[in-house]
């Protein structure tokens, strides 16, 4: 795959740089739809493509009136409140399970293991409207939906499998010596789990975090069907958007979307850096 | 806890103590004994730490699923409203019509009903069943009140012929059960006919059936354009420097991190008729103003957009197993005379279709049970089952029904997760 060797034919020429063509094409299928819409969220016309004014660079035509609309809506400001709320408080809740049973999971003396992966992995697996159409059913008949707690409950369900199989992940490459060392130099169990586990599976345990979080943050199906008035989220808020009369607002919200995925891709990418550099797999 | 210590990671220990039988602890108790019970010790440890977590899926998640795919089996309505029909049909043999007790006790409850007004629910009930059972049901139970004394057959006749019909009462028969089949077998496409035999619908009125083959054929679509746009990009992130394979690998991180909405207003934007494509394609007068193309509100629209969506899920694990594929097989099946393309099909690619199967398996598991695209950009002819239960649970509150086309929909899925679990292994699944 390397550079193109002297010898190489005319054939090889065209198969070489053909299929670098492609793979562009498909690079661009991936990433260019979401890099249109962010221009297009400072359009100053209100529509959904580029004016004449934008492809002449002409500044008359960006503006940041979408942004202004959504930064002084108090229904767009408290959807976004609402998320960061619900997408926290069940990330705490499924990272702190999670994570305790990852490491039950990961000793070698656990029963049933199979089958209690399989069951906590569910909730990734059941399709998002059979889960909300469940919950609703359950959570109202224990009065819990439309309340903060019936949707964050249902978000930590539905985030615990991601902190599952990064911690279970991380953990499998884990060196069982490390604690017995502990143990024998006269370390606690609770010593040794702070002072050594934790801090060797912290990168898995976060970018577990990360996923649940971003799982809640992005969900809409179940909020859908769980939240009332007050509990209304930023995907729901969009969902409802698109759905009723598609304003260019939506443009703005969607690139602050995405400028928080360029984020939360960073924190992931330094979390596997150190990560490989602890375990010494060269940095 | 020294003891304990000894047994860790020693996965056959009673093997070992067997060996040494007579060796005991320095407390006195025999070895085996001890190390038993570290072990006990052990195993109850680590059940305690998933304890919670299972705990709470169970309660949280696992509960409200068998519950909604219970309401797709379960219609206490007729048997709780009217129980002295119930009690008294039990007997009834289904031949001909019903003796007059039966007749009697539906006219007690029709009484009882229409006073506390829980008749109503019933007669929207039945009238799923057979169109027309609503009037029947309320006309009779208006009139019932002023029926005092037997005989009460020939008077409920009297008030509507439908309670002439054996087909009338074997129907009420069936639906005064707590449990009944008739949602699944609706959402199968089949009912009752008068005789009380299970049928196929005609052709014409078959909706859920034509329904499920959509959605299994367009995640087969969606699964398909994944491989064949995957598989390059997999290879070419697999050969390439890691430098260089790094900093690409972000234009297949960041859609999978960007929001699912985002992505398919993406779509939207892009492929309406007033969007950014149809512009670009009329400025290049590939067609003229008036011949948009329509690109999305319909199925195209969808596959298109589930097909960017779950790429990233196809390009990930084909990865992971691509990069452990050595390029020396590839180099020795060319140096024995293959053409590059022989190579490449009979000696790489079967390398590398563990990474094909659990992408494929992944990708589908998940477009099987799409919601929220097909929803915003399906139009009508992109709508996929689960879009059906959502209509079924907000719009035409049938939630029996909804329960039974969910029931099928987990039963799919759940099957092709046993599948990837059997082939793959659930925890393999790889992240970021």
């Amino acid at each position: 795959m390397a550079a193109l060797p002297a010898y190489a034919s005319t054939l090889d020429r065209i198969w070489h740089y053909g299929y670098r063509i492609l793979c562009g094409l498909i690079f661009l299928f991936l990433i260019g739809p979401i890099l249109v819409i962010i221009p297009l969220s400072f359009n100053a016309e209100p529509y959904f493509t580029f004016s004449r004014e934008m492809l002449s660079l002409d500044p008359a035509g960006y503006s940041l009136r979408w942004y202004e609309e959504f930064f002084s809506s108090s229904t767009w400001l408290n959807a976004i409140k609402n998320s960061f709320l619900i997408g926290i408080a069940s990330t705490v809740l499924a990272t702190v399970l999670g994570t305790l049973a990852a490491l039950g999971l990961s000793r070698p003396q656990m029963p049933f293991r199979g089958l209690i992966m399989s069951i906590l992995i569910s909730p990734m697996i059941v399709p998002l409207i059979i889960s909300a159409a469940g919950m609703f059913f359950f959570y109202s008949s224990v009065n819990l939906s439309q309340t903060y707690l019936g949707v964050v409950l249902a978000h930590t369900a539905l985030g615990i499998p991601f902190v599952v199989i990064t911690v279970t992940a991380t953990l499998s490459g884990f060196d069982q010596s490390l604690t017995r060392a502990a143990a024998s130099l006269g370390a606690s169990p609770s010593y040794s789990f702070f002072k050594v586990i934790l801090p060797l599976v912290m990168p898995g345990v976060v970018s577990g975090a990360l996923f649940a979080f971003i799982t809640s943050f992005d969900e809409v199906v179940v909020v859908i069907f769980l939240s009332g008035v007050e509990q209304r989220t930023l995907p729901l808020q969009m969902w409802a958007g698109i759905r009723e009369q598609i304003s260019p607002t939506i443009l703005a919200v969607a690139t602050i979307l995405v400028a928080m995925s360029i984020l939360l891709l960073t924190v992931l990418e330094l979390l596997r850096r150190r990560s490989e550099r602890l375990r010494g797999i060269s940095g | 806890m020294s003891q304990a210590q000894i047994s860790v990671g020693t996965a056959d220990s009673s093997g070992l103590a067997g060996a040494h039988s007579g060796m005991t602890t320095a407390d006195g108790t025999p070895l085996k004994v001890s190390l038993r019970r570290a072990q006990r010790r052990l195993r109850l440890w680590a059940l305690l730490l998933v304890l919670p977590l299972l705990l709470f899926i169970l309660v949280s998640f696992i509960v409200p699923v068998f519950n909604m795919a219970l309401r797709g089996v379960e219609d206490p309505l007729v048997h709780e409203t009217m129980p002295n029909t119930a009690a008294a049909l039990g007997d009834w043999d289904g031949e001909g019509l019903p003796a007059e007790p039966v007749f009697a006790a539906l006219v007690e409850d029709l009484k009882a009903g229409y006073e506390d007004k829980s008749i109503g629910k019933v007669a929207t009930r039945l009238n799923y069943e057979i169109n027309g059972m609503r009037s029947v049901i309320m006309g009779s139970a208006r009139q019932a009140k002023r029926l005092d004394h037997g005989p009460y057959k020939d008077a409920l006749i009297d008030i509507n012929s439908a309670w002439g019909e054996p087909a009338t009462w074997r129907m009420l028969k069936r639906q005064s059960a707590p449990y009944t089949l008739t949602y699944l077998l609706a959402a199968l496409d089949m009912g009752y006919d008068d005789a009380g035999n299970i049928v196929l619908q005609p052709e014409s009125q078959r909706v859920y059936g034509p329904l499920f083959v959509r959605t299994l054929v367009m995640s087969a679509t969606v699964t398909l354009f994944c491989i064949l746009l995957g598989y390059p990009v997999a290879y070419l992130l697999a050969n390439l420097p890691l430098r260089t394979s790094n900093l690409l690998m972000i234009l297949v991180l960041l859609p999978f991190w960007t929001s699912l909405l985002v992505r398919t207003t993406t779509w939207i934007v892009l492929l309406q008729s007033q969007g950014v494509l149809n512009d670009l394609l009329v400025w290049m007068h590939i067609v003229d103003d008036q011949g948009r193309i329509q690109m999305i509100f319909n199925k195209t629209g969808t596959l298109i957009a589930m097909t960017h969506i779950l790429l990233p899920f196809m390009i990930l694990p084909l990865y992971s197993v691509m990069k452990t594929v050595p390029p020396s097989y590839v180099r020795a099946a060319r140096s024995l005379g293959a053409n590059p393309l022989v190579a490449f099909w009979r000696v790489y690619v079967p390398q590398t279709v563990s990474g094909i199967g659990a992408g494929s398996l992944l990708v589908f598991i998940l477009s099987i049970g799409y919601f929220i695209t097909p929803a915003l950009v399906g139009g009508q002819s992109g709508q996929m089952i689960s879009n059906m239960i959502a209509y079924h649970m907000q719009k035409s509150l049938n939630w029996g029904l909804a329960g039974a086309l969910g029931v099928l929909l987990l039963v799919l899925v759940l099957v092709f997760y046993a599948i990837y679990n059997k082939l793959i292994g659930i925890d393999k699944i790889k992240m970021g």
